[in-house]
């Protein structure tokens, strides 16, 4: 990377005195700022300290599996443990994850502003995050909830003795995160862009966080309602939900898949959004069908309003409501297919380099691949009824979630990592924990599929001594991806300390976040670009000297 | 099939639709290898062929092709409407329980399955069935939301507190198959299952016969509504009674005083029963009291199989409410009353089952213990 550098120094004038991270180091500095940049290594370290917390609980859950009876935990142990494992991931890891972190981060870096829209706004939203994570800590703290975290009624309103007033308000709060981030982000998008950056120029990274926002405002009110209703019932007993009191425990499903059906896509749009950027600068050619990639997200955002009923083919809704159902999630697979191909097609005569980030990608596409074909399967009505509730639906929304979205998060935060800290990792560590990663994920989550063909229900402590073979894989394969998900701690740790340092650009690409100094000054840009080429421009257009650059790399070679 | 390989990959097909499941499970498959082979082969072949040769070097300008985005849009659009109609078409199957069907009615509890016969027979966590015969189960729960399922036979259903909901299956294979709770229930939910015993028909009728069957579900529900809580005071007398006429209606339209008509299922009498002001039937006063909170699940099941009981011509339900003579010799007096008898039929079979076996079965007193005859066949 040292020679990079040497070749760096032509594009960018000179390094800024100061640059956002040495600019203040007080607690207040950091508590009190309203730089994205410090707000989004804020969100950094409470997400990933989320992460762990929900990774020793999962750690838990695959131990007791290892045996078919329930003996390492008991079953009241066992039902906390995948509850908080699944609130703790959903709520406070995989939803702020790319957003929070990397689009906090980047989105005024890529569209050439100086800061979001609202900046106390960005820093009220990480507020509602730790308050809405503090409360949830709390409960878990004096003994937890034990309900799945889905929070389904009457269990969670009239029978479960456990925290779930406590744990239901910290997720309320919390839902304030998500919006005000997701209007700060929209209003930037309209509002901020630099001169020449048109919608159509912009990353897709960018488009990805639009749709993703339009979720997070319109469905996460959802929730919140939601939980007011449940802590009506379960307060004041007001019959809502519980049929005892004249309420329908099926309503509750309603409300709460409306919401958590698109949750999911919050959760898997900013991750595309990260593949295209990845699959485009390491082929070091345009993306292929932006628009079509573009608007694939929106439609993904519109239509994944309109398929929360299939998550509820065996609750005893109508014959013709399933059908619906069904046809409409069979639609929404469309826009992911047409991303899939568009990414393949991007490869298609590119110049593609092998470094860490695109080894993400590519594991990615890999495991998007099967979590969105099993996800066909469990669309598919005749077939559901079988899969439903399952073990089959553990691995497909695991294949989506942690093989999409953390390899998306990864990939994201191992490309922008020298941006954000100024320091290069371990290439060598970075792809040996890659591959420990992909290796570790299906081998934990493939064996997961068979168990649910063979009817392993989900939320099971104990199950029967056939199916432990599976298990025992399904474990081992856990432990490996364990391994592989403490290694970049142990890199990126070490590179902030004894990295060597990154130059502004060490992979000469056009995007508006490699045209400042790594890390960059605390108002972005020195001064405001203005914008005349495409996005993913690797011509001479993009005024990047690339001819200047490729000599002076084979005379330092 | 299953237990004796290592690792296990499909559960046994005990049901008739169980490969109707397996075939589009199949076809998936297929389809899935089908994507993923070819695309994962051409990134991996992308990947090789397009590896940079010179540092920083421009990748070819190709901005996209509309054709292209035509015919991947296209493609997948089809093949995924063909996974959306063999889905909907296996699904038709498994929601429509057919016309002709043996009933069983199955109330769930933390954590336990209350399963009985429309002929008497109880069980709890085990359920005793004949091959080749339509099997429907009405079910509900007493408290927290359960699911019936049934891996060997591909289908699975929420039982919802408030209301009934319904699977059928058709047993293809004797044997023993796993039932799960598969909708978490709270603090015991994994130990929430039992067995389903598929029988011969002649197994089945021994297994019968040898067990005390108690009052059916009409006997019970005619002595509560007789009886117990005195629902004939307004519902019997002819043409001076208070409350609406009941012989008759089950799946007939009703016309409510609302000016809806609705038809008179089991939902809809279970609902007139917790909440009769909901719907007033035309002609008669919203006199009648709310009865929620007095009768449990099972008296509610009672209740709506003798009602169902007065409407003689229900299809299915005529040879499956059977009250054999041998059962009715046991001590009850309200089975055998003249509003019951003309609309209870004999089934020959379990009949003679009865006749020919009764004593002699080794499980007789133990309806929870393994018919063994089955096992070894």
């Amino acid at each position: 990377m040292q020679n990079v550098e040497a070749i760096n120094l032509r594009n960018i004038k000179q390094e800024p005195k100061t640059n956002y991270l040495t600019n203040g180091f007080t607690l207040k500095s950091w508590l009190l700022t309203k730089d994205h940049k410090r707000i989004a290594i804020l969100y950094l370290i409470t997400v990933s300290a989320f992460f762990a917390l929900g990774g020793v609980y999962a750690s838990f859950i695959r131990l007791e599996l290892l045996t078919p009876n329930s003996d390492l935990l008991q079953s009241a142990t066992y039902n906390r443990v995948f509850t908080q494992h699944g609130i703790i991931m959903v709520f406070f890891f995989l939803i702020p994850a790319i957003p929070a972190i990397l689009g906090d981060f980047l989105i005024p870096l890529m569209i050439g502003a100086k800061d979001l829209a609202f900046p106390k706004i960005n820093l009220l939203s990480w507020y509602f995050y730790m308050a809405g994570g503090g409360l949830t800590l709390y409960a878990l703290l004096q003994g937890g909830v034990d309900t799945g975290w889905t929070f389904y009624t009457p269990y969670s309103t009239t029978f479960s003795n456990s925290y779930v007033m406590a744990v239901g308000l910290g997720i309320f709060i919390n839902g304030f995160s998500s919006i005000l981030t997701g209007l700060n982000f929209i209003v930037t998008i309209h509002t901020m862009r630099a001169p020449g950056m048109t919608w159509f120029r912009l990353p897709l990274f960018v488009w990805a966080h639009y749709a993703t926002s339009l979720v997070m405002i319109l469905g996460t009110p959802v929730i919140a309602i939601t939980i007011l209703l449940l802590a009506l019932e379960r307060i004041a007993k007001v019959g809502i939900f519980d049929p005892a009191i004249g309420g329908d425990p099926i309503l509750f499903q309603h409300l709460f898949w409306f919401y958590s059906h698109p949750a999911v896509y919050i959760m898997i749009l900013p991750g595309m959004g990260v593949i295209s950027e990845l699959i485009s600068n390491f082929s070091r050619k345009k993306i292929f069908g932006y628009e079509f990639i573009a608007f694939s997200s929106i439609a993904i955002a519109v239509f994944g309003f309109l398929v929360w009923g299939h998550h509820m083919f065996v609750s005893g809704q109508s014959l013709y409501a399933g059908l619906v159902f069904s046809f409409l999630t069979m639609v929404v697979a469309v826009p992911s297919a047409i991303k899939i191909f568009n990414w393949t097609a991007t490869l298609y005569k590119g110049s593609i380099s092998y470094d860490t980030p695109m080894l993400y990608a590519l594991f990615f596409i890999g495991l998007f691949l099967i979590g969105g074909l099993t996800g066909l399967f469990l669309g598919s009505i005749g077939l559901t009824v079988h899969l439903t509730d399952t073990y089959f639906i553990v691995a497909h929304f695991h294949y989506v979630m942690v093989g999409g979205q953390v390899l998306a998060y990864l990939g994201g935060l191992h490309y922008w990592w020298s941006k954000i800290t100024g320091k290069m990792y371990s290439e060598f560590w970075s792809k040996i924990a890659a591959i420990i990663i992909f290796v570790g994920f299906n081998l934990t989550f493939f064996p997961q599929f068979i168990l649910g063909y063979m009817g392993m229900p989900r939320r099971y402590a104990a199950y029967p001594p056939e199916l432990q073979v599976l298990n025992i894989f399904s474990t081992a394969g856990a432990s490996i991806l364990a391994i592989g998900l403490i290694i970049p701690l142990i890199y990126f740790t070490y590179s902030i300390f004894f990295g060597e340092k990154a130059p502004a650009n060490p992979w000469l690409l056009p995007g508006l976040e490699w045209r400042t100094a790594s890390p960059p000054p605390t108002e972005n840009f020195e001064e405001t670009p203005i914008v005349t080429w495409e996005a993913y421009d690797f011509t001479e257009d993009s005024g990047l000297d690339l001819e200047d650059a490729r000599n002076k790399y084979k005379v330092t070679v | 099939m299953q237990t004796n390989s290592w690792i296990p990959l499909f559960p046994e097909q005990a049901s008739t639709f169980a490969w109707q499941v397996d075939a589009l499970y199949f076809y998936l498959i297929l389809i899935s290898v089908g994507f993923t082979v070819p695309i994962v082969g051409v990134i991996l072949y992308f990947f090789v062929r397009y590896r940079e040769k010179e540092k920083f070097a421009t990748g070819e300008e190709i901005h996209g092709s509309i054709a292209l985005e035509t015919i991947w849009s296209v493609i997948p659009f089809v093949i995924s409407m063909t996974i959306f109609l063999g889905g909907a078409v296996v699904y038709y199957n498994q929601y429509r329980p057919p016309a002709e069907a043996m009933e069983i009615y199955v109330v769930g509890k933390q954590w336990m399955w209350k399963l009985q016969h429309s002929t008497g027979q109880r069980e709890i966590n085990e359920l005793h069935i004949p091959v080749g015969r339509n099997i429907k189960l009405t079910m509900t729960t007493e408290d927290v939301l359960h699911n019936f399922y049934i891996p060997a036979f591909r289908t699975k259903a929420d039982v919802v507190p408030g209301r009934y909901t319904t699977i059928w299956f058709n047993a293809t294979k004797p044997g023993k198959y796993h039932l799960y709770c598969a909708e978490y229930c709270g603090l015991n939910h994994s130990g929430m299952g039992g067995w389903i015993y598929v029988m011969e028909q002649r197994d089945f009728d021994n297994w019968l016969s040898g067990n005390v069957s108690g009052q059916t579900p009409v006997q019970a529900g005619q002595d509560l509504f007789q009886n117990k809580l005195g629902c004939a005071s307004c519902h019997e007398g002819g043409a001076s009674q208070r409350g609406a006429k009941l012989e008759g209606i089950y799946n007939h339209e009703v016309k409510l005083a609302s000016g809806q008509t609705v038809i008179a299922d089991d939902e809809y009498i279970r609902n007139s029963i917790l909440n009769p002001s909901s719907q007033i039937v035309e002609g008669y006063q919203p006199i009648m009291p709310t009865y929620k909170g007095q009768v449990t699940e099972e008296q509610l099941i009672s209740l709506v199989a003798y009602i169902k009981s007065l409407s003689g011509g229900t299809g299915g339900s005529k040879t499956t409410t059977t009250t054999t003579g041998a059962m009715n010799s046991g001590g009850n007096t309200t089975g055998t009353s003249g509003a019951n008898s003309n609309n209870t039929l004999v089934a020959p079979r379990a009949d003679r089952g009865a006749a020919n076996n009764q004593g002699s079965n080794p499980n007789a007193p133990e309806t929870r213990s393994e018919p063994t005859n089955t096992q070894e066949r």
